[in-house]
């Protein structure tokens, strides 16, 4: 029986320079515990891929050691690779081959043959729905078909460690949740252990057991989804006036509740409550003392988001642009 | 089998499969060199009547050019589906399996190999068709199509090498015309004694393409002439090596996996 520890990934102090470029990983230390879902959260340009990369032996690291399935990722690399499987960011298919030649060729290079092949092909196709679609070439395949194929390409030497680089990006809801649904049941059904990169909130929030939020090749932010967003605590409270001359007189008595925040409705007051226990009702009541009318008030549990502002003093949301652009002289694999 | 085996069989049968898919990359390729035998055949036959001409049939003098276009066509195409494999990570798909690098190379030059050998068969066939003889008989026939096997071998690799090293398709098209230069400047429109301008002779004499087209050219109107055939597969050997040596360098390179 394997020991818990073969299912984990390991990394301290992992750094990857590229030449004439800034450190696209910086320093990251995390610990994926064997069978849990971690979310690996951050804007385009962070260093998710990189970091994928390097775990998944295709990039060396700078500096820093890495072990997956407790083999060293730069000694021991045909070992991780028979453990792991990954599905990267761009779902790479032949536009000429059909689903089932693509299982064909992956099993062929997995060493797996004869009935073996035809089984595991048969049982993966119906696994991600694609039995009726499997003799049609991909140039014919929608893209969450694509990524359900890719999917079970990652899957078919049975591994026990499952790397996806954004696997539901460009992705419809649908074709999303039934992805979500599949990674989550190889977790809790069958043990694998997944690193899962996204830039979407709401995929880290609800499929991931923990987060780890990266920024400029750092891990700002580490924990489950609840902890994380314990430790901003705080709600926020959005206000938007009736008329927008009083937009000011707003703004002042919000502010006596907390700090003023940025990236809601244009035309709209925030504040980020100073106190957990922010009390709706003594908001209304300052409001009205101060004959402030309002065509709207909201009240906004923490999210993701709202840490990752925390730590970055930015949105998630559109901060990737500014990122994507400093990285844009980096080599492609990067 | 030996997995390593069928791993590299897989590989090559994709590639055959790729091809035989794109109706432009296996018409064109049949159908080009074709085309331009026939012009030629058509419009420099006086040349037959220079002395010391080899044959007085130019078909046939000019037979082996297609043999070596063919094979020239053929690794473009492949490699620059090879560099697309680059671009669009499906190398690194591969690479993340147990399957060892120089199986890669192997598969890949394999099916190459196989669709420049069925192109060859085809020049054979419409040559024949249209009253070209081999002097060689049929083990002539079997011998040109295993200088095909060396020559799309050769040039092969040096495609897979510009695909390795670059990444790119274009840098991978941008080598057809560097290749056909070498064509061009080869003894495929006259043999190399008849030329007459010093400089050009002496380019086709160093050219090794004058030696593959002379080594296939000698199965088609002289017979069995080990010297032209040692020269030529001499050549196709030394290109094999080479191009093999470079794209396994740059394979390497590539694939930086640990």
């Amino acid at each position: 029986m394997k020991s818990p520890l073969d299912n984990s990934i390991e990394a301290h102090g992992l750094v990857r320079e590229f030449k004439k470029g800034p450190r696209a990983v910086d320093g990251i230390d995390l610990r994926v515990e064997a069978g849990e879902i971690y979310g690996f959260l951050g804007p385009n340009g962070a260093g998710k891929s990189t970091t994928v990369h390097i775990l998944t032996t295709l990039l060396p690291p700078t500096a820093g050691t890495a072990t997956v399935a407790g083999y060293d990722v730069v000694k021991e690399g045909p070992k991780v690779r028979k453990a792991i499987g990954a599905a990267l960011q761009e779902a790479a298919l032949d536009p000429f081959l059909t689903g089932r030649e693509h299982l064909r060729l992956q099993t062929a290079m997995h060493g797996i043959t004869g009935d073996e092949r035809q089984r595991r092909s048969d049982e993966l196709l119906t696994r991600v729905g694609l039995t009726e679609a499997a003799d049609r070439k991909i140039k014919g395949y929608s893209g969450g078909m694509k990524r359900r194929l890719d999917l079970a390409l990652a899957l078919v030497h049975r591994p026990r460690i499952l790397f996806l680089d954004e696997p539901t990006t460009g992705l419809d809801i649908q074709s999303r949740t039934a992805l979500w649904a599949e990674v989550g049941r190889l977790a809790k059904e069958e043990g694998v252990t997944v690193f899962l990169t996204t830039q979407y909130l709401e995929e880290a929030d609800v499929l991931a057991d923990r987060v780890g939020i990266i920024d400029h090749g750092k891990l700002v932010a580490q924990g489950t989804p609840e902890q994380l967003k314990a430790e901003i605590a705080c709600s926020t409270v959005e206000a938007v006036p009736a008329e927008s001359a009083q937009r000011g007189a707003l703004a002042s008595v919000l502010e006596q509740f907390g700090e003023q925040t940025t990236g809601f409705g244009p035309g709209s007051v925030a504040v980020q409550l100073a106190d957990s226990d922010g009390n709706l009702a003594e908001i209304v009541r300052a409001l009205d003392g101060a004959g402030v009318v309002l065509s709207q008030l909201q009240i906004h549990e923490p999210t993701l988001d709202d840490v990752f502002l925390a730590k970055t003093g930015r949105h998630l949301e559109g901060s990737g642009d500014e990122q994507e652009q400093e990285q844009e002289h980096e080599p492609a694999r990067a | 089998m030996s997995p390593s085996l069928v791993q590299a069989a897989t590989l090559g049968r994709r590639a055959i499969v790729r091809t035989a898919r794109q109706p432009a990359n296996v018409i064109f390729p049949l159908i080009f060199p074709m085309l331009l035998l026939a012009v030629n055949a058509g419009g420099l036959r006086s040349a037959t009547r220079l002395p010391g001409f080899p044959t007085d049939s130019f078909l046939a003098f000019a037979l082996a050019v297609p043999f070596v276009q063919g094979a020239l066509l053929a690794t473009i195409n492949a490699n620059v589906e090879f560099a697309r494999d680059i671009q669009t990570g499906f190398l690194n798909r591969l690479a993340l399996t147990p399957v060892r690098g120089i199986v890669l190379l192997v598969g890949q030059l394999g099916g190459l190999i196989t669709i420049a050998v069925v192109q060859g068969v085809f020049y054979l066939v419409v040559a024949l068709a249209f009253g070209v003889r081999l002097a060689s008989g049929v083990g002539g026939a079997v011998m040109l199509l295993l200088l095909e096997v060396a020559i799309a071998l050769g040039f092969a690799a040096l495609g897979s090498w510009a695909a390795l090293r670059t990444g790119s398709t274009e840098a991978v098209q941008g080598l057809f015309p560097v290749f056909f230069v070498f064509l061009f400047l080869s003894s495929m429109n006259m043999p190399r004694n008849l030329i007459q301008t010093d400089w050009f002779r002496w380019v086709a004499t160093i050219n090794p393409v004058s030696y593959l087209i002379e080594a296939v050219r000698s199965l088609v109107i002289e017979g069995w002439n080990g010297e032209a055939l040692g020269l030529g597969f001499a050549a196709a050997g030394g290109l094999s090596l080479f191009g093999f040596a470079l794209a396994t360098h740059a394979l390497w390179r590539r694939l930086e996996r640990t």
